[in-house]
């Protein structure tokens, strides 16, 4: 039996990433979450709200598609785990209903988030509208103005949002500006952190709050294929929730699993360790310790680390870390869509692009089976998309 | 390990006297050296010097701003370290910075570098005591003292675990926030520095939120002194230069010492 993707080492480590590296102000914080949800996690109560929520208000189980088109085209049997079919439109309301469950369970009345794209950030408000939380989100300034219609959904929701405009006013300067606050307003407010990263217990609880997705999808694979796994299971990291989730279900197994970072964003391949946003893991950092700004066309992978658990299961060589660069993933986008009928975000479509360059090679050999966790749907997408593939037909329709 | 800041700070405190250290971000403006040697000449006690990082958590808009412009202008720890070891004053020089900083560089590497530098203490705000062992043992091994901060909501036997570890001083968080200046000191101030004194003979300082020449008086009624970072910066970002941060260096000086 393996130990991996079980439970972490007493002070949060996975191998020698993780741990808790913030001020003193909020440990007690951290350790007090801890506690929650190890108790909660044991209590089949909790389980049971929080299935049920997913169950009746989330659309879940999402299913899994064969992908009949797309398969014949690229040589290799091609399964889709749909996450774009959740409420909300990504895996990010499985992790934001388990939080703010557990809020709730701790006496909180308040939900504090940082956002990127503004997924993370709508399924928080979405949660806090359900569950009767007031709500707060970070959002770093430019993209703010980059993502206003889910700005105006968060507040649609009844989030307030605030723009961030220290540092490079991007999703890192947003989780710096969320911890600033948590630490002032620790008593009531939870941080509802988006990703399997950050201080001890957040990596392992927000991969637990996702390992729906890999149970889900271990079962629906078995009873497609026969009772066999997928020869490969494939997912994007940017933090790396979904992939965490989906390689939960699937680590005990013997499918080949397969991270795809956006190239301009490739802590693990880059394999830099630091600590930044407490915990130890790989990050895009200069000389000096300095952390970088990630750059690709996916919002929502543009984070310079990446989650504790995914730097050991790389270290360890259980998971293959690959990028997927702009290009090839904008490829992705429109293949699958008109391929298949399904407009994927540009996140899972890093996911897809490999699997593209990949199949029928020694890599994704002809014939093999593979399942592609489709992370998000692609309407976020859309604008910036049509403003990369067709500028002109763009400007033309707004004159 | 009695290094020489708990050395120097217990015995002017001893001696009757309220502690002052001001915090100056390294290589925030040409003449961020002169301040320094300014805000000694002004009656500091000793000095914390900021080596800026890209993501400070544990700071307010003051000193990311502070940070920011260091690090526009070029600053690396490097630069500040290799600056401050000109630095012509009596005081103690310890510096503050992230972890990330310290990791990059290595423990040893890092702890040794401060010690060829003559800085004699560090702060790393987002190394708590829990993360403390692989730092805590290189500094100590170089005979650079490492201040830990304990938090108004630190427990009880954390908070004597801290103080038994920390050295050179007690950092006092006087408010749950990040820095910055505040219009009144918080309630937790008086309460924390009580709980410190009553844990520790080590001298105990507190920081965060106290802004002007009254408050630090007010917190060191129940500590053994004050550290004031963003009133000062502040005032460095406006233009002050060193003569401005001595004027301001030389009131909260004249307010501690009313007491």
């Amino acid at each position: 039996m393996t130990s991996l993707m079980g439970h972490p080492s007493a002070d949060g480590r996975f191998g020698e990433f993780g741990g808790r590296f913030l001020p003193e102000s909020l440990i007690p914080a951290c350790a007090e979450l801890e506690a929650a949800f190890t108790d909660a996690w044991a209590d089949p109560s909790f389980h049971a709200e929080y299935e049920s929520v997913l169950h009746h208000y989330g659309g879940r189980p999402t299913p899994v598609t064969e992908c009949r088109n797309l398969s014949a085209q690229l040589g290799v049997r091609l399964l889709l785990k749909r996450e774009d079919l959740a409420h909300t439109g990504s895996h990010k309301i499985n992790n934001v209903i388990g939080q703010a469950l557990l809020a709730r369970r701790m006496g909180k009345t308040r939900l504090i988030a940082e956002t990127g794209a503004g997924q993370h950030g709508v399924a928080t408000a979405t949660a806090a509208a359900l569950l009767g939380f007031e709500c707060r989100i970070y959002m770093g300034a430019i993209d703010v103005v980059r993502q206003a219609l889910n700005v105006f959904r968060m507040e649609l929701l009844g989030a307030e949002v605030v723009p961030v405009s220290s540092g490079s006013r991007t999703l890192k300067d947003a989780i710096n500006e969320t911890l600033r606050e948590w630490v002032a307003t620790v008593g009531a407010t939870h941080y509802c952190l988006g990703s399997v990263m950050g201080p001890h217990p957040y990596p392992w609880m927000v991969r637990e709050f996702q390992r729906i997705v890999g149970t889900e999808a271990q079962g629906q694979c078995r009873e497609l294929l026969d009772g066999e796994d997928p020869d490969v299971v494939v997912a994007c990291v940017g933090g790396g929730s979904n992939a965490a989730g989906t390689f939960a279900g699937f680590v005990d197994t013997d499918a080949r699993l397969v991270g795809v970072e956006p190239a301009g964003g490739a802590a693990i391949g880059r394999g830099i360790p630091g600590v930044v946003h407490g915990s130890k893991s790989y990050l895009l950092q200069d000389e000096h310790g300095q952390v970088l700004e990630a750059h690709s066309l996916s919002a929502g992978l543009d984070y310079p680390g990446v989650g504790p658990e995914h730097a050991h299961l790389a270290a360890t060589g259980r998971v293959t870390y690959v990028a997927a660069d702009d290009a090839e993933v904008l490829d992705a986008f429109s293949l699958l869509a008109r391929t298949e009928g399904i407009i994927p975000a540009l996140e899972p479509a890093h996911a897809l692009a490999w699997v593209v360059r990949a199949a029928g090679t020694e890599e994704l050999p002809a014939g093999c089976t593979v399942m592609v966790t489709l992370s998000g749907r692609g309407d976020k997408d859309v604008a910036q998309v049509a403003e990369m593939l067709h500028p002109r037909r763009i400007v033309e329709s707004l004159m | 390990m009695t290094g020489a800041i708990e050395i120097a700070l217990r015995a002017r405190r001893d001696a009757g006297r309220k502690l002052l250290v001001p915090y100056v971000t390294g290589g925030l403006g040409p003449d961020w050296v002169r301040v320094v040697e300014a805000v000694a000449a002004a009656g500091a006690d000793a000095i914390e010097v900021g080596l800026p990082f890209s993501d400070p958590v544990m700071d307010g808009p003051v000193i990311q701003e502070a940070s920011q412009q260091a690090l526009a202008a070029g600053a690396t720890p490097a630069s500040i370290l290799t600056e401050l070891s000109r630095v012509d004053v009596d005081v103690p020089l310890v510096v503050m910075t992230y972890y990330n900083i310290v990791f990059r560089a290595g423990h040893r590497r890092f702890a040794r570098s401060l010690a060829d530098q003559g800085v004699s203490g560090a702060i790393v705000p987002d190394l708590p005591l829990i993360e403390l062992d692989g730092w805590g043992a290189a500094a100590d091994g170089a005979g650079v003292e490492t201040i830990l901060l304990v938090a108004p909501n630190t427990p009880d036997a954390t908070l004597a675990q801290i103080c038994e570890r920390s050295h050179g001083w007690i950092y006092g968080v006087a408010v749950m926030g990040v820095t910055g200046e505040r219009a009144t000191l918080a309630s937790t101030a008086a309460t924390l520095g009580r709980r410190l004194k009553a844990a520790t003979d080590k001298p105990v300082l507190l920081g965060v939120g106290v802004s002007t020449p009254e408050q630090a008086a007010e917190a060191a009624a129940d500590a053994d002194g004050v550290i004031v970072g963003s009133a000062l910066v502040r005032r460095l970002l406006e233009g002050a230069g060193p003569d401005g941060a001595a004027a301001f260096v030389a009131e909260l000086r004249a307010g501690l010492d009313a007491l």
